[in-house]
């Protein structure tokens, strides 16, 4: 991976909620191209982590570098550098009040200046993509669980995103519905979408990652392939942690 | 007794309808206004309390304490008797009140509005900013539009408790119900009479507004 261009690198990040340190240091690089899976117990700081990636948190210390600018930096304008992160989240977090089609289409429009024929031409495709195109001029309420997050995806590709991150995508679904949505995610990761993903469903981390990373307490305990970290777990914390999951 | 009082009733609806209808009128026109611009203004303060600015957010909240801290008949008298000079204005009486009456009610509007905004899932303002989505497009087409649905039926009874409030312009002599009741109570020398209609006018008033606030309701939960 050392020719491979680098896509976020985080250098001493450090987290802290009032007293509470969340995250104590990381360091840590994502390559363009790799599916990267975080895994950890509740609490471990895994999300806060995730979210420092595009600011919905604020890094207390260290900086982000996101394609070589370091967007931890107050002057950059990080709405324009959030384009290029798509996130998803675990609620969903659809738009209730816009139809299926405007949830795509609304920032590609209001920011992007992107045409309203163009974007909805767009929008559609996606939503072939994923199945949902009959329900263009639905709302969201009429869709399921996994329906609401394969949107979601879907309306976080319209941007064109150059890294995607996930946060717990599967953690509020319906058992029946996790294999719908982790199959779009799968179909991403295999076209060659830089993907981080927090996330409880190990059998899929292990299937779909090159890499794989175990935080703890605030700092990555364990990184490497997922053989490495599931069929060799060094770290004591991670052999007991995945004791519990596994 | 009620006899004399019952002819004069009849008296008052027959033949000075119109007094009574033109001072309704006034009453909603003063009512009207007052929580229209006073949501307006309400919007902004709402907008300035949820900024970051710690300075403008104790500047703002020192204000709306102030206004729903003190009397509205004060408030009133301020306005009437100091404020045009103490900022150099030639305004008539009635604006004086009618600006006193705006800023009251901007002040409670507010804070219905700070809190329509804040009830919004906190999940939708982290979706539109994933997004990329600018602080102010994320307010205007994402924040509001589901906040609406919170603040108006608040706004319906802010303008029911306006319809009331407004009968303190009668002491100012705005045209409104309360100053017809008090101009027929000393030109025809009845006391109890023009009050019971000013009553039953002011019920049905806010009846028929409640109605109206009720159904809105229904429609706004509809696309829930």
């Amino acid at each position: 991976m050392t020719n491979a261009m680098k896509l976020i690198e985080v250098k001493g990040l450090k987290k802290n909620f009032g007293e509470l340190g969340v995250l104590k240091g990381i360091d840590e690089v994502i390559y363009k191209g790799e599916v990267v899976s975080i895994i950890g117990a509740s609490g471990s700081g895994k999300s806060t982590f995730l979210r420092c990636l595009n600011r919905l948190e604020e890094p207390s210390e260290g900086t982000i570098l996101f394609e070589g600018v370091d967007i931890t930096d107050k002057k950059v304008n990080i709405d324009k550098h959030r384009q290029k992160i798509g996130m998803v989240f675990q609620h969903f977090n659809v738009f209730p009040h816009l139809t299926v089609l405007d949830n795509i289409t609304i920032t590609p429009i209001l920011e992007k200046k992107m045409k309203k024929e163009e974007a909805e031409a767009k929008a559609m495709t996606l939503l072939e993509m994923i199945g949902l195109a009959d329900k263009a001029h639905e709302f969201p309420r009429k869709l399921s669980g996994g329906q609401k997050q394969r949107l979601a995806i879907v309306r976080a590709l319209a941007m064109e995103p150059d890294v995607m991150l996930f946060d717990e995508p599967t953690s509020a679904l319906d058992p029946e519905m996790v294999k719908e949505v982790l199959e779009v995610i799968k179909k991403l990761a295999e076209e060659g979408m830089t993907c981080v993903i927090v996330t409880h469903e190990m059998a899929f981390a292990k299937q779909i990652s090159n890499r794989v990373l175990f935080i703890d307490e605030g700092i990555v305990k364990e990184s490497g392939s997922p053989e490495d970290v599931f069929d060799h777990p060094k770290d004591p914390r991670l052999v007991e942690f995945l004791s519990k999951v596994l | 007794m009620y006899a004399k009082i019952w002819a004069n009733l009849v008296l008052l609806v027959s033949k000075y309808y119109k007094q009574f209808f033109i001072g309704i009128l006034g009453t909603l026109k003063i009512s009207a206004i007052s929580v229209i611009f006073g949501t307006l203004l309400g919007t902004l303060i709402a907008v300035g309390k949820l900024s970051k600015s710690k300075v403008l957010n104790s500047i703002l909240n020192f204000y709306t304490d102030f206004i729903r801290g003190t009397p509205l008949l004060l408030q009133l008298f301020f306005f009437y008797l100091f404020f045009p000079d103490i900022i150099g204005v030639d305004w008539s009486k009635q604006t004086c009140i009618l600006v006193a009456l705006c800023i009251n009610s901007s002040a409670y509007v507010s804070e219905i509005i700070r809190a329509g905004i804040q009830a919004v899932d906190s999940g939708q303002k982290e979706a539109a900013k994933s997004l990329g989505m600018s602080d102010r497009n994320m307010m205007i087409k994402i924040i509001l539009p589901q906040a609406v649905k919170n603040i108006l039926p608040a706004i319906g009874n802010e303008l029911i408790m306006m319809v009331k409030e407004t009968s303190l312009c009668s002491t100012f002599f705005l045209p409104d119900v309360m100053t017809t009741t008090k101009a027929l109570q000393t030109s025809l020398y009845m006391t109890v009479e023009p009050l019971i209609i000013a009553g039953l006018i002011y019920f049905v008033l806010t009846s028929l507004l409640s109605k109206c606030v009720g159904l809105l309701e229904k429609r706004l939960s509809v696309s829930d």
